[in-house]
């Protein structure tokens, strides 16, 4: 176990290395430097004022004394000053976190609750009208455009409640139901797709363990078919289902931008998303670097969970 | 995976049995048919669309559906149908293009590393991690947020992303099928390299690919219409679905068919390739079934 962790870190190092340059590199990528995107088409500009511009942002400098000088920064928890709202973007960041903690909770647990139950049953009834029904809404859900769906059931609760998505966030310690209220939505939304993942999942996985020897092994002794279902396959099912559910926290992380834009919820990822568009570089750069290592993280404790709900693989 | 079950199944149909072949899972043929549809739609746009998606009829604006215009008329008048229809031209194409062009550089990347390994198979896997550990559509937004909307870097960014993808699934089996008997056979009446991998390896890897590929042209979609639906996708003209959708927030309430008949376009065309991708997947590996 001790070796699989050291090598298991190892490599994440690497990446983590990879994804700092990347992020580094990322705003290399707009045409023209930051200095001509701020100064934009003020023709007036003196070459001093370009030139001190330049030295400030060190671009004057080789590359790599600049990605020196910006992870050395970086290490020390400083992202930079939003060049927007003046305001730390570590801080920046802090401030949104929770919103798009609770959507990604709220998806997680509508994507369990949806989609493990329907993948064992699916499986159970494998290749009956049921189990193909199932197969096809889940596709469907994998199908939708998270933003589209939004649309339609903002525009449906509308016509039919007069619902509309409030205005300004409230956090479930202030006024759970409040918040509930306006979360509840985009949180299905966003689970949606990853219920289908799990679904999917659930039953190939279910399938599998069906057919292992052990479980006719069960049936022979004459376990009842309920007791070799749930303590024999089931518990051997879930080790897959579980990485996958991990996975999708993930991918989550990701479809909180689309989500929180439709719904106007103040998460990192709209936050990114108006970094984006207000050219806020530092802003854009510490979102991104900060949902990435969230996303390593994350698949850090899966692979260490599945290693050891699965001796096979931490021996191997 | 010891002996390959994606490739024994895959030499099993004749062209007479193909068809049968096809139909072993349901659900296969309709989304081929639907795809095909599609595509065509995409192919013959100018021919089958009733009015010119780009022309600005302001005495028609916000029409609800008619018979006149059967998805009603946007902002500006333009008959949404023909949008649509372009829409299919723009998205599709978007997604073949870029789906093209991720599957031949890393199945390309994964073919090369997986049969000549050592060092620099190691680096095109670091490398392929270190995309692997961005939340894919966040990258994609990042990096097209930076490149700014149009329609090359649309599909620039989705190659980008979607490629480690394609050299994961080339890279697997290729080092399964490199320590097999007849490539030993053909190293040693000393058939060259580069014809190993050719002539005898990527036929026998092709059928993984072909299943990603599928699956991957309905993530392409999905991620352009997120892009464009986040405005960092097609410009604002285009008649894309997602930039469609984009302009039908605004008016939500006023003229719900804007944003509509875009969206349920875009569920169609999705649903369509993972249908054939799920399918296709299904019939070649058993163990899903």
């Amino acid at each position: 176990m001790t070796k699989y962790l050291v090598n298991r870190l190892l490599t994440m190092m690497v990446s983590l290395f990879g994804v700092t340059v990347i992020v580094f590199l990322l705003i290399r990528l707009i045409p023209g430097t930051i200095v001509e995107q701020m100064l934009g088409t003020e023709a007036l500009t003196s070459y001093e004022t370009i030139a001190s511009l330049r030295r400030y942002f060190g671009l004057d400098q080789p590359i790599y004394v600049q990605y020196w000088e910006w992870i050395t920064r970086v290490l020390q928890g400083n992202l930079g000053i939003s060049w927007r709202t003046a305001m730390p973007v570590l801080q920046f960041i802090f401030s949104r976190l929770p919103v798009t903690i609770e959507l990604t909770f709220i998806a997680i647990l509508v994507a369990i609750f949806i989609g493990m139950p329907a993948g064992i049953l699916s499986a159970l009834k494998q290749n009956t009208w049921l189990d193909s029904l199932a197969r096809l809404v889940a596709l469907t859900g994998l199908s939708v455009p998270v933003f589209w769906q939004g649309t339609m059931l903002i525009l449906v609760l509308s016509l039919a409640f007069q619902w509309a998505p409030a205005m300004q966030w409230v956090s479930p310690f202030e006024n759970l139901v409040t918040n509930l209220n306006m979360m509840l939505l985009p949180g299905f939304c966003l689970g949606t797709a990853s219920a289908a993942v799990v679904m999917r999942m659930t039953r190939s996985s279910m399938l599998d363990v069906l057919r292992q020897e052990y479980i006719r092994t069960a049936r022979a002794k004459g376990l009842r078919e309920w007791v070799v279902l749930t303590a024999h396959a089931l518990k051997n099912a879930l080790i897959p289902v579980i990485t996958v559910i991990g996975l999708q926290m993930g991918y989550l992380l990701g479809g909180t931008v689309v989500v929180e834009e439709v719904f106007g919820l103040p998460g990192i990822g709209r936050l990114t998303l108006w970094a984006i568009f207000q050219r806020d570089y530092p802003t854009v750069q510490g979102t991104i670097l900060f949902i990435a290592v969230m996303f390593m993280m994350v698949n850090l404790l899966v692979d260490l969970l599945y290693a050891f709900l699965d001796p096979r693989i931490r021996y191997a | 995976m010891p002996e390959n079950p994606v490739l024994d199944q895959l030499t099993i149909p004749k062209s007479n049995s193909f068809l049968r072949w096809l139909t072993r899972n349901r659900l296969v043929l309709p989304g081929l048919l639907i795809a095909l549809l599609l595509t065509l739609a995409a192919l013959l746009a100018d021919v089958i669309s009733p009015y010119d998606p780009m022309v600005v009829n302001v005495m028609a604006a916000f029409q609800p559906p008619s018979s006149q215009f059967l998805f009603g008329t946007d902002r500006f008048g333009r008959d949404l149908l023909s949008r649509v229809i372009f829409g299919a031209r723009v998205s599709l194409g978007i997604g073949f293009s870029s789906v093209g062009i991720a599957m031949i550089v890393g199945g390309f990347l994964g073919l090369v590393g997986g049969y000549f390994g050592g060092k620099w198979d190691a680096i095109l896997g670091r490398i392929m991690d270190i995309f692997f550990s961005f939340p894919l559509l966040l990258l994609a937004i990042a990096i097209a947020g930076m490149l700014g909307p149009g329609i090359n870097n649309a599909i620039a960014v989705i190659a980008v992303v979607y490629t480690p993808f394609f050299f994961r699934v080339a890279r697997g089996p290729v080092l399964a099928e490199r320590e097999k008997e007849y490539i030993l056979a053909a190293h040693s009446i000393g058939v060259e390299d580069r014809r190993i991998l050719l002539r005898h390896i990527l036929p026998n890897i092709l059928s993984p690919i072909i299943v990603q590929a599928s699956v991957t042209i309905a993530y392409a979609i999905l991620t352009e219409a997120s892009l464009s639906y986040l405005g960092l996708g097609t410009p604002l003209l285009t008649p894309s679905w997602g930039t469609t959708l984009n302009e039908g927030r605004t008016y939500l309430q006023l003229a719900p068919w804007v944003s509509i008949f875009p969206g349920l376009a875009i569920m169609l065309a999705v649903l369509a390739f993972n249908l054939v991708g799920d399918g296709l997947r299904d019939i070649l590996d058993p163990r899903m079934r």
